[in-house]
């Protein structure tokens, strides 16, 4: 079993990184009154292990008994009927789901399945728990329409259903849902808390930590704690005993645009740019997503560049990923970035070389 | 079916005021509407305005008020966004339901309401239907005149056709002024018990922004979270406002004109995971209100923050448009030129 896993928090109290805000939902839980929540952060900052842990907390030790299933429903949409296949998560209290992965059918998945769900009521005779806790992932990819539709749904079924949403970033939820949730915004670790569970981890598995190990795997994990953990795992079996200059395995896909970056830097050539174009494809075919891309590659370039360009590339940047999520095709606007880049670039030189 | 824990009510369903009298701060609709309530005699209404001032509540109370609990059910049709209202429900639903007479003799008052001899149609959340389901609507209205009324309720009233529109009377909703919020505020916090200070008080009347059920769930939020005693620190949590000193120290670094710390600072912001769309509309407030900023200064920020706020809509990355924002913001304050000098 992987740490990441194997080290997931399972209940409220073993929360390490937010406490506090365990502890919060912890109250929330034994007054017997949940809102709906709406759990937003970036990712590897623990949203996932606060939602399971809190279910854990409601309906004890049997929500940890989830089964997937891979149902196809059944959408009668006015004239005709849509098969939506989806993939779930459930426990018998509760359903986890993704709606988004229907795609543009989206809108029937909230308006007709969640009310099906909803609908199915756990029995229990003591009259307590009546109700089912929906989990929902990435509803800021959820379109406007279902995202309308969800609304006048979550305020119907609030008598049997709680929804537990998940959501990257907050802003593209709209005010209308947002507004009807408690809100819980889960901040990234800081490098210190990081640096806590790792040692802890490290404890645990009885290893020697050399000092200023943790905090350099902290350092190079972007204040993702699931990156830390998986590159600290990756180093334990690379190498032990763990010495205090061992390199920390950079990801490949990272290495790789820094190598982009570099080749961009030394030459500007429509000669060069199909050779990128090469590159780029590598990493799209291995599932990096485009906007990722983009945003690595403008990171590593921001470091070697000039004060003075950084404002026009960094608005380039902006407006390529902008133009990417319009169109369908990344690789044209990563292309187009990297040309525009070479363009300023080799303007650049010429004005100050001559 | 287990009975509903009274608490978990929302508070913004429990204090929904039953009367059309009890509407706070719209006097005009309420003069019409209680007129209305003595002649049972009333027009296709349209009613508009922001979020959280009372329409859907007026609309629902005086259909209450009309029918009273036992017509209610036969007489009025509320759809909203969530059930699906495209072409085929106008054609279908809406129509069948219109076209079914009224009981004949059933004019005369039952039980002290005025139960007038038509049917209430209430479409909440209008201005999302598609405009060929309003383009539907427009002949079914008019041959049904006789025994509907329709009651559209929308927040932007140019997205409702206008054929739509001038068939109906038109009410603007206000924004609540800050006494009548807070008069509000402090009934319900005095039925629940609550312990609210008057700074905590005023900034929940400035978060909300004249959006009374937003305050209420802000209130609602922070009770269960944070117990009977709410300090303002309190509510700005659970809001998700922005800490003013974050969005003060983004546009320090900007004016430093140092890009990595404005860069390092818009990492900070992402890895916290506030809103960027919060974080513009705070940078914005902070910026129109500045002393020290030429008028020329603002034009171009608040430009640059118009296109970030429609990219983000589209979907795009925050951290770039945010990055975006903030080295424009520089650019603007140190005064360094606005077209870019190398763009080939």
């Amino acid at each position: 079993m992987l740490w990441v896993d194997k080290y997931r928090p399972k209940t409220l109290d073993h929360v390490m990184v937010h406490q506090d805000i365990a502890q919060n939902l912890k109250k929330l839980v034994t007054e017997q009154d949940c809102p709906h929540l709406l759990f937003y952060g970036p990712p590897g900052s623990g949203k996932k292990t606060l939602i399971m842990a809190l279910i854990r907390q409601m309906f004890g030790p049997s929500a940890e008994k989830v089964k997937v299933e891979n149902k196809t429903w059944k959408v009668d949409a006015g004239s005709r009927t849509l098969d939506i296949e989806l993939t779930t998560l459930s426990s018998t209290n509760h359903v986890e789901l993704s709606p988004s992965d229907a795609g543009f059918q989206d809108r029937y998945v909230v308006q007709e399945i969640i009310k099906e769900i909803a609908k199915n009521r756990p029995i229990d005779t003591k009259g307590k728990r009546g109700f089912k806790v929906l989990v929902l992932n990435e509803v800021d990819k959820l379109s406007r329409e279902a995202q309308h539709s969800l609304r006048r749904t979550m305020e119907k079924y609030s008598a049997y259903c709680r929804l537990i949403l998940c959501c990257n970033s907050s802003s593209k939820v709209t005010e209308a849902i947002r507004s009807r949730c408690l809100n819980v915004r889960i901040n990234a670790p800081t490098d210190e808390e990081i640096v806590k569970v790792l040692e802890f981890i490290g404890n645990k598995e009885g290893l020697q930590l050399p000092s200023g190990f943790a905090a350099r795997i902290a350092d190079k994990s972007n204040r993702s704690l699931r990156r830390a953990i998986l590159s600290f795992e990756t180093c334990r079996v690379q190498q032990y005993p763990l010495t205090s200059k061992q390199v920390i395995p950079p990801m490949d896909w990272e290495e790789y645009i820094a190598e982009i970056a570099s080749d961009v830097m030394k030459e500007q050539s429509p000669k060069r740019l199909f050779q990128v174009r090469g590159k780029l494809y590598e990493l799209l075919i291995n599932c990096i997503p485009p906007e990722i891309i983009l945003k690595r590659l403008l990171y590593e370039l921001l470091k070697k560049l000039d004060a003075e360009l950084k404002h026009e590339v960094c608005h380039w940047a902006a407006y390529y990923e902008h133009r990417m999520c319009l169109g369908q095709k990344a690789i044209f606007h990563i292309e187009a970035f990297v040309a525009k880049f070479m363009s300023i670039y080799k303007s650049f030189l010429i004005a100050t070389f001559g | 079916m287990a009975p509903l824990l009274q608490s978990s009510q929302p508070w913004v369903e429990k204090y929904r005021p039953k009367q059309v009298k009890d509407v706070a701060h719209q006097d005009e609709v309420v003069r019409v509407l209680t007129n209305t309530l003595e002649t049972t005699n009333c027009p296709h209404m349209l009613f508009y305005g922001p979020p959280g001032t009372g329409k859907t509540t007026t609309a629902l109370a005086i259909a209450h008020q009309l029918f009273g609990p036992e017509l209610y059910k036969s007489r009025v049709l509320e759809l909203n966004a969530s059930d699906d209202r495209g072409i085929n429900v106008v054609r279908t639903k809406i129509k069948d339901f219109a076209a079914v007479a009224v009981a004949v003799g059933s004019s005369h008052r039952q039980g002290g309401y005025p139960c007038p001899p038509y049917k209430i149609i209430i479409l909440d959340e209008a201005d999302s239907m598609t405009e060929d389901a309003q383009n539907a609507l427009r002949r079914t209205m008019e041959t049904y005149s006789k025994v509907t009324r329709f009651f559209f309720i929308c927040n932007y009233i140019s997205r409702i056709i206008e054929p739509l529109a001038s068939r109906c009377a038109k009410f603007r909703f206000k924004p609540l002024s800050e006494d009548i919020m807070s008069s509000r505020i402090l009934h319900i916090s005095k039925e629940e018990g609550l312990n609210l200070d008057a700074e905590a008080l005023s900034a929940l009347s400035s978060i909300s922004q004249g959006d009374l059920r937003r305050a209420i769930t802000y209130l609602q939020s922070a009770a269960r979270l944070f117990g009977s005693s709410i300090s303002c620190k309190d509510l700005i949590s659970v809001s998700g406002v922005i800490p003013q000193e974050v969005v003060e120290k983004l546009l320090i670094a900007c004016k430093s004109g140092n890009f990595d710390l404005a860069n390092k600072e818009v990492n900070n912001i992402v890895a916290e995971g506030y809103p960027v769309s919060q974080m513009l509309s705070q940078i914005l407030e902070v910026i129109v209100e500045a002393d020290d900023i030429s008028d020329e200064q603002k034009a171009r920020i608040c430009k640059k923050l118009a296109e970030a706020d429609k990219c983000l809509v589209d979907g795009a990355d925050e951290y770039l448009q945010l990055l975006d924002v903030a080295s424009n913001t520089m650019r603007a304050l140190c005064n360094m030129p606005q077209e870019f000098p190398y763009e080939g």
